[in-house]
């Protein structure tokens, strides 16, 4: 391997490939638990051991868990992810409409929160310390330290009761137009963009701080130049990578965000739909949306580690 | 006493406040049964009595007292915090301990375990878990602290790799004591204090993780209060102006908070490692 950059980002793909198939495992091995007792918790107690038996064997139960793993992985594979016990619909065709809403959501609220928190972050690092960074801090911290569905019934409240300017339920489909989609998924949208605002601005408050502590940027500071020239010239192509891993990490985390989020609005996502599944016990739904929130998070973390090794000069040339 | 006043002394205003809270809910934790006007359980009027009114904060969705409900939940909430977070850090510290002193292909396999778990998010894997093994309290304490035993296993296994290449270790080992003195009398104490400032980071999130589960329907079942069964039960209400379903969410936010507060002060200097998943 001659080309450095391949060389210190081939492992972390490995890295990566191995950490989704031992995340399959899991998943699979933690629904397995479940299944035991899936068909008679269908057929109900007074089911008779044979018709349990039979619902077994259409469900694959009979069979050991690691010959199911292996026809399941197979057919993941091939993109079926098999249908569903409730209505039995196909399990992709209700995960793909649903992962449509669910990154119309995440998508709209990053195109929001990605500039206004890095922004906030800047100015709190800035003037650290004076009365604008206090009030942005505590504001922050409140609102991480609160669960996310606290935040979403006071804007509820207030939205939708008070004023009433928003639906408080977010009735979403594909058919709406582009205004009609976007007011009526305002709330959720609002709800996910203050806690993603939040996590963002503390991120990149405390990778500035620590950057402008560094000496090069006192002895720029010694040498009497314009902080304006400092923040850009200097501060800013170092600052680059923590920026991105701050960015990347919360699109991480509002992944895990929205299932809640989803579930106070009514949102037709796919954090509802694997709550929905979970209360039902809908074995190949759960095991479906759950490998789907499980890749988006391990490829956005791996994502934001050859980002940052790519950003960073450092990392870059190793010696 | 005089301790005390001397540790009030060194607090700055904000974990002031954040002590001030805590100790708050502390106390309605402890002495619940003789603050609660009503039973935890006990029907006393019609739905959704106004807040205010014969009620402090009136009645929920099927007549129960809101503020007996609110004691009661503080008391069964805190606790299952409480005994989650010390079941993954004794688990999560032990492991970590064990890696690091024993190294090797030990190390490796625990290591590579722990990246794989905690790549799934904590809500999804412990929805899909719960699911699976339902929700009696021994297993959401259980299920809770294996998930959050992960991050305190990558800290622990951190702190003890510093110590564990200390002179005083390599002396230890040449004696020819064990791996349980080793992990326990040399590497233990001296782990202590950025393990103990980083529990009060973690039960944060084990607070925060069980509330959102309780708000899913997979936390403590009813009858037994819980402050996020209690959001999501009075929920519906919003829709007819009752504000009642913010109260428990804002009791939830306000101990979450009260306890970043008092910690914002010391963790992030105790601990030299973060780890912010």
């Amino acid at each position: 391997m001659n080309n450095p950059v391949l060389s210190i980002i081939l492992p972390r793909l490995a890295m990566g490939v191995f950490i989704l198939f031992g995340v399959s495992v899991l998943i699979t091995i933690g629904v397995e638990a479940l299944a035991g007792d899936v068909c008679s918790a269908i057929l109900g107690q007074a089911a008779e051991p044979s018709t349990v038996a039979a619902c077994q064997a259409q469900l694959g139960l009979d069979r050991p868990v690691h010959i199911r793993y292996i026809k399941w992985l197979g057919n993941v594979l091939q993109g079926d992810l098999g249908t569903s016990l409730a209505n039995q619909r196909e399990v992709s065709e209700q995960i793909g409409k649903r992962l449509g809403n669910t990154l119309y959501l995440a998508a709209t609220t990053a195109l929001f929160a990605v500039p206004v928190g890095i922004l906030l972050g800047v100015i709190a690092a800035l003037y650290r310390n004076s009365f604008i960074d206090n009030a942005i801090s505590t504001t922050t911290l409140t609102t991480i330290a609160s669960p996310e569905f606290f935040v979403g019934y006071v804007l509820m409240a207030i939205f939708a009761v008070n004023l009433g300017w928003l639906p408080a339920i977010s009735n979403v489909d594909s058919s709406m137009g582009f205004f009609t989609r976007l007011e009526a998924s305002a709330l959720p949208v609002m709800t996910l963009a203050m806690v993603t605002v939040a996590h963002m601005m503390r991120m990149t408050r405390a990778s500035i701080i620590s950057l402008l502590a560094s000496p090069y940027i006192e002895m720029a500071k010694l040498k009497g130049l314009k902080p304006s020239r400092i923040i850009i010239k200097h501060a800013l192509p170092n600052a680059w990578s923590p920026i991105i891993q701050v960015v990347v990490l919360n699109l991480a985390y509002m992944i895990v965000g929205v299932v809640v989020i989803e579930v106070v609005f009514v949102y037709p996502g796919l954090g509802a739909l694997i709550v929905d599944a979970v209360l039902n016990r809908d074995l190949p739904v759960i095991q479906g949306t759950a490998m789907v929130f499980a890749t988006a998070y391990v490829l956005l973390f791996l994502l934001a580690d050859i980002l940052s090794m790519l950003a960073n000069p450092r990392l870059r040339h190793r010696r | 006493m005089k301790q005390f006043i001397a540790f009030w002394k060194d607090l700055n205003l904000s974990a002031r406040i954040g002590l001030v809270i805590v100790s708050f809910f502390a106390f309605c934790a402890i002495f619940a049964p003789w603050l609660a006007p009503y039973g935890e359980s006990e029907i006393v009027g019609d739905v959704w009595e106004p807040i205010g009114g014969e009620f402090f904060f009136g009645t929920d969705q099927i007549g129960r007292d809101l503020l007996s409900r609110l004691i009661f939940g503080a008391r069964n909430t805190m606790a299952l915090a409480i005994v989650s977070t010390t079941v993954s850090f004794t688990a999560g510290a032990v492991l970590g301990f064990i890696a690091a002193t024993m190294g090797g292909r030990v190390d490796q396999v625990l290591s590579r375990l722990v990246d794989v778990v905690i790549s799934i998010p904590t809500l999804i894997a412990s929805l899909i878990v719960l699911s699976a093994v339902g929700t009696a309290t021994s297993t959401l304490i259980l299920v809770i602290g294996i998930i959050y035993a992960m991050p305190v296993f990558r800290i622990a296994r951190a702190v003890a790799m510093d110590i564990e290449v200390m002179d005083y270790v390599e002396a230890a080992r040449l004696r020819g004591e064990g791996l349980w003195w080793l992990m326990s009398r040399e590497i233990l104490p001296n782990a202590m204090t950025p393990l103990a400032a980083e529990f009060g980071l973690r039960f944060c999130f084990v607070f925060l993780l069980i509330a959102s589960l309780s708000f899913l329907g997979l936390g403590l079942q009813p009858p037994l209060a819980d402050w996020g069964a209690m959001v999501r039960g009075n929920a519906d209400g919003i829709a007819w102006g009752f504000m009642h379903p913010l109260i428990p969410a804002a009791c939830i936010a306000a101990l979450t908070i009260g306890i970043n507060l008092l910690i914002d002060r010391w963790v992030f200097k105790a601990s030299g490692l973060r780890d912010d998943q």
